[in-house]
């Protein structure tokens, strides 16, 4: 039986997720696997968005802000389960990404990024200022999930960072598996021919518009996601989680480790969750030496780390 | 009256120091299409470096020009070194570049000089002069002076130099230019050092009002990039209306509205112009090239 | 992913060989020395390097030596919990000094309270001890502290209507919130209440809106960094002729430098740190602080402030603990700190008890007013 690339791609992803335990020195560890898995996430989010519609987008983490605060205030004012602020979260950012996405991505490029730029700063300072709902800058706690009492419960005697691991891997499969499906369905076609040239794609008879919009709310609900994942596994949630710098993070593992593709994009995911905790040995040069890291990669490999990693892989081989 | 008095004269002098970190991405932009988000570390260095040479008992008029000149090298430095190499890269590699270079000039910064938060003393005295009952400082002047100059600088520079002339026809077509024999190259050369320049020059007039730190970079380069946006990428004369714009959105707000959503506000009336003028204020409207 | 794995374990292969001994105490500290908290978290590591060095000279705590494991959380409260998970599960620590800011210290407390570790917050908001978390205690004077400081302040000039602009920023907001929670019990009318951006530039417009507002006696500008200073040169640029406060978070001879002329006349509620030459020999804190002082900037080429104070008192009452407890044990150490009484440091003097796990008073607070340059004492 022949496996398509999508198939393969999977399987790769599920299997190092299983092995990258192995390597892990201390549970510690863990608690990284689960941070990348969890970015990995909003980046396959954001590669549905630039690599296969080509659009920009400096406000992503404001889904994840409304993802997070979803999380942590629904089940204080509604006394329901967490899972369901989560899920309220997602519907209520594909409800904006919606609404604002429409005028937003008649834009193009710079202006595009601006925008979007402007988004993600309101709902930070919604979050920010309004003290009496969110708690301020200093954040608010989160319910717990309840995942590491439901594995003592069944006696698999994981801590709080190897049980959400593991979690974060079924989860990050999964949407790694709808990411891929889509990139071959037809809405994936229509929307790589916009990414080509939107002009060209228009004149076909392609509604530029609607698959722009589509885009935008998929990633979107991936990063609402995301944000509710991360406020629910630190039980705490910060207004930081819908920053400027949150939105740039991802758009740099994105684009670092391969726009194009989802498993270049969670490549991108893992090197720059990982690299501030190795670079923690350089002490006050640890910024620094991201900044090189990122100017370096970016300079060298224009296409981003996976695809120049698997270029250089097979001509060697 | 008064009060309006007062936050159109405080308005102006931020939004001043606005418009000229917005006129360095202009410039790039023009000569490169490149819009650099290490914008707001040639004002840090503008204002860090003559802050520690004045501490280190260099007189202003001295200390003043060399940090200009030290991030005019460090915006040639970051052309020559990020930029050039990585011609013809997507419009968000080149984001991710500026960005990674704006992270390690801060760490940089960082390092070399501290953490702490420094001023040196205005120019020409700190006693606020008196304006039909609201005031300004005299370092507000400076800043509004120096803006204007700026100003009129490049666009006798722009319009009247041979050079400048070269600038320009790089930033309308640079093909074009390549052809008639423009060096191209070194013309975004000038351009990174004149926008370093500029940046730089804008820290050192906005300092003894503003403060600096080694980290004040990001928040100047995030409103010098909404300033230009809103003015028009790309426009000389949008990037200082826009500028001036949000430095008085921002003061009407804090005064008549609230002060806790100015910068909302601000980022409002920027979402609100560009649905209504997809390209800013005074931006080319130009048509996609297929 | 495989160039991940790669980089962790070279990485953890690093720390391990950067640990030579392993019968030493090892003490944690997650610090805000970058991003917008630097200025607290920079002077703090410092002050926590100086110490440590100073307690191994000596022969470390009953003979051991102390070794420091420090990240830097830039400010951020999801990086900071992930270096706390490290300190717990990688460097297994056995208690842990840290978390500059609120937020920070919110985030990590979780962590160190599952695994049992003692932890003593650097940070100011009362909402770190109280509710008392077993596991967490704090050497600064919380915010509210300092708002009944002023506004007993306020009483004792018979000012009573105010106009409060705030920092953005935790530290800001939620001073501001505490203000306006106790402002009632001092008699105090907020008749304004206007805020601003960590990285504003200029404050005028929110200061002429205060100014304009009828009624308003004095202004309390709750904040730190670089706002303060700005408002105070705003204040006297728009010659606004108001007694001005300021709050605990700008006590440094950093504020005076940058606010210039305009800081005559400023009050604030501060500690000991600022005024050691002012105070009298006999004064219970007069030697610790004296000795801090001369110990830091001796150290390093910078006048010392109230925040690396914090850390030196976290750092004694950890290591007098840790020497009670005669044990690596968290909870013997957690009791030796919770039984904390009588012990003067640079802060206030510390009565720690099960209920209250700061244990300072508003004695610890001492009401300065600038004058020509310099602190003075308000009696």
């Amino acid at each position: 039986m022949r496996l398509s690339g999508k198939a393969w791609a999977l399987i790769a992803l599920a299997v190092i997720i299983a092995l990258a335990p192995l390597a892990f020195p201390s549970s510690f560890y863990y608690r990284v696997g689960a941070l990348i898995l969890i970015n990995g996430l909003a980046v396959t989010g954001l590669v549905i968005l630039f690599g296969y519609a080509g659009q920009i987008s400096l406000g992503h983490a404001g889904f994840a802000g409304i993802g997070g605060y979803a999380a942590a205030l629904i089940p204080i004012h509604l006394g329901v389960h967490p899972v369901f602020g989560l899920i309220a979260g997602a519907i209520l950012s594909a409800g904006l990404a919606f609404l604002i996405g429409r005028p937003v991505l008649r834009l193009k490029g710079y202006y595009l990024a601006v925008a979007t730029l402007g988004f993600g700063i309101l709902v930070y300072l919604v979050l920010n200022n309004e003290a009496q709902l969110t708690g301020g800058p200093d954040g608010m706690s989160v319910e717990r999930l309840g995942l590491r009492a439901l594995s003592d419960a069944l006696g698999l005697g994981l801590n709080t960072s190897q049980v959400w691991y593991w979690f974060m891997g079924v989860v990050l499969l999964i949407g790694a598996y709808l990411a891929l499906n889509l990139f071959t369905s037809p809405t994936g076609r229509a929307l790589r021919s916009l990414h080509d040239s939107e002009v060209a794609a228009g004149t076909l008879g392609v509604d530029v518009a609607r698959y722009k919009l589509t885009a935008f709310v998929i990633s979107a609900v991936y990063a609402s996601l995301a944000g509710s994942l991360q406020a629910l596994l630190n039980g705490f949630v910060t207004p930081d989680v819908a920053g400027f710098l949150h939105s740039i993070q991802w758009v740099t593992m994105t684009v670092l480790g391969g726009a194009g593709t989802v498993l270049g994009a969670i490549f991108g995911a893992a090197v720059l969750t990982a690299l501030p905790q190795a670079l923690t040995v350089f002490k006050e040069y640890e910024h620094m030496m991201l900044g090189l890291i990122m100017m370096v990669v970016m300079v060298f490999m224009p296409a981003g780390l996976f695809p120049s990693l698997a270029k250089l892989f097979r001509r060697v081989r | 009256m008064s009060e309006f008095l007062q936050y159109v004269l405080s308005g102006t002098t931020v939004g001043a120091v606005y418009a000229l970190i917005a006129l360095g991405f202009t410039l790039i932009y023009n000569a490169s299409t490149v819009v650099n988000f290490a914008q707001g570390e040639f004002v840090m260095i503008g204002g860090m470096v003559t802050a520690f040479l004045f501490a280190a008992g260099t007189p202003l008029w001295l200390a003043a020009p060399t940090a200009i000149v030290v991030a005019a090298i460090v915006g040639i430095l970051l052309n020559k070194l990020a930029i050039e190499p990585a011609r013809g890269a997507s419009v968000i590699s080149l984001i991710v570049i500026t960005i990674g270079a704006s992270i390690f000039l801060r760490g940089l910064a960082g390092i070399v000089f501290d953490k702490q938060i420094h001023r040196f003393p205005a120019f020409t005295g700190e006693d606020p002069i008196a304006v039909f009952g609201a005031t300004i400082l005299p370092q507000g002047l400076w800043v509004l002076g120096g803006g204007a100059a700026v100003l009129v600088g490049l666009y006798l520079f722009l319009t009247r130099s041979i050079v400048g002339k070269a600038v320009m026809a790089t930033a309308n077509n640079r093909l074009a230019a390549k052809l008639v024999g423009i060096n191209t190259n070194s013309m975004m050369t000038l351009s990174f050092g004149l926008s370093a320049a500029i940046g730089a020059l804008a820290g050192v007039l906005a300092t003894p009002i503003t403060l600096v730190a080694y980290d004040v970079g990001v928040g100047m380069a995030l409103k010098g990039f909404a300033a230009a946006m809103l003015g028009g990428m790309g426009s000389p004369v949008g990037a200082i209306v826009g500028g001036l714009l949000l430095g008085l959105i921002e003061a009407m707000t804090a005064g008549y509205l609230s002060s806790e959503y100015k910068d909302a506000v601000a980022f409002i009336v920027i979402l609100i112009v560009l649905f209504v003028m997809p390209s800013g204020l005074f931006g080319p409207r130009s048509v996609e090239r297929v | 992913m495989r160039l991940f794995s790669k980089t962790v374990v070279a990485g953890g292969l690093l720390l391990l060989a950067a640990d030579p001994a392993l019968a030493e105490i090892r003490i944690g500290s997650v610090l805000s020395v970058t991003g917008p908290a630097s200025f607290l978290g920079d002077p703090e590591l410092k002050t926590l390097e100086m110490l440590v060095e100073e307690v191994n000279a000596a022969g470390g705590i009953n003979g051991e030596e102390i070794a420091l494991i420090h990240y830097d959380d830039g400010g951020d409260a999801n990086q900071a919990r992930t270096l706390a998970t490290r300190l717990v599960e990688d460097d297994e620590v056995i208690a842990v000094i840290g978390g500059s800011t609120t937020g920070v210290t919110l985030a990590v407390a979780p962590v160190f309270e599952e695994a049992g570790i003692p932890f003593i917050s650097l940070a100011g908001a009362v909402s770190i001890i109280n509710p008392v978390n077993p596991w967490v205690f704090k050497t600064p004077h919380t915010d509210r502290m300092a708002c009944e400081k002023i506004f007993t302040d306020l009483n004792a000039r018979g000012l009573s209507q105010i106009g409060l602009i705030s920092g953005q920023g935790g530290f800001g907001s939620s001073m501001r919130e505490q203000c306006l929670d106790v402002a009632g019990d001092f008699g105090i009318e907020v008749l304004a209440d206007e805020t601003y951006a960590p990285r504003d530039s200029d404050m005028t417009p929110q200061l002429t809106s205060i100014a304009a507002t009828d009624g308003i006696e004095a202004v309390v500008n709750p904040g730190f960094g670089q706002g303060p200073a700005i408002v105070t040169r705003n204040f006297a640029q728009l010659g606004i002729e108001l007694p001005l406060y300021q709050s605990h978070g700008v006590a440094s001879d950093a504020f005076i430098e940058l606010a210039g002329e305009s800081a005559n006349g400023v009050r604030l509620p501060g500690s000991a740190t600022l005024i050691v030459d002012l105070l009298a020999e006999d004064d219970p804190q007069h030697d610790v602080v004296t000795a801090y002082r001369d110990a830091f900037e001796g150290h390093f080429d910078e006048p010392v402030s109230t925040f690396g104070g914090y850390a030196h008192d976290a750092f004694w009452i950890m290591v007098s603990a840790i020497e009670t407890a005669g044990s690596t044990d968290g909870e013997a150490i957690r009791q030796a700190i919770e039984a904390t009484t009588g012990w003067v440091g640079v802060t206030g003097e510390f009565n720690m008890s099960p209920e209250d796990h700061m244990g300072l008073d508003l004695s610890a607070f001492r009401m300065l007013e600038i004058v020509d340059g310099d602190w003075t004492l308000v009696e």
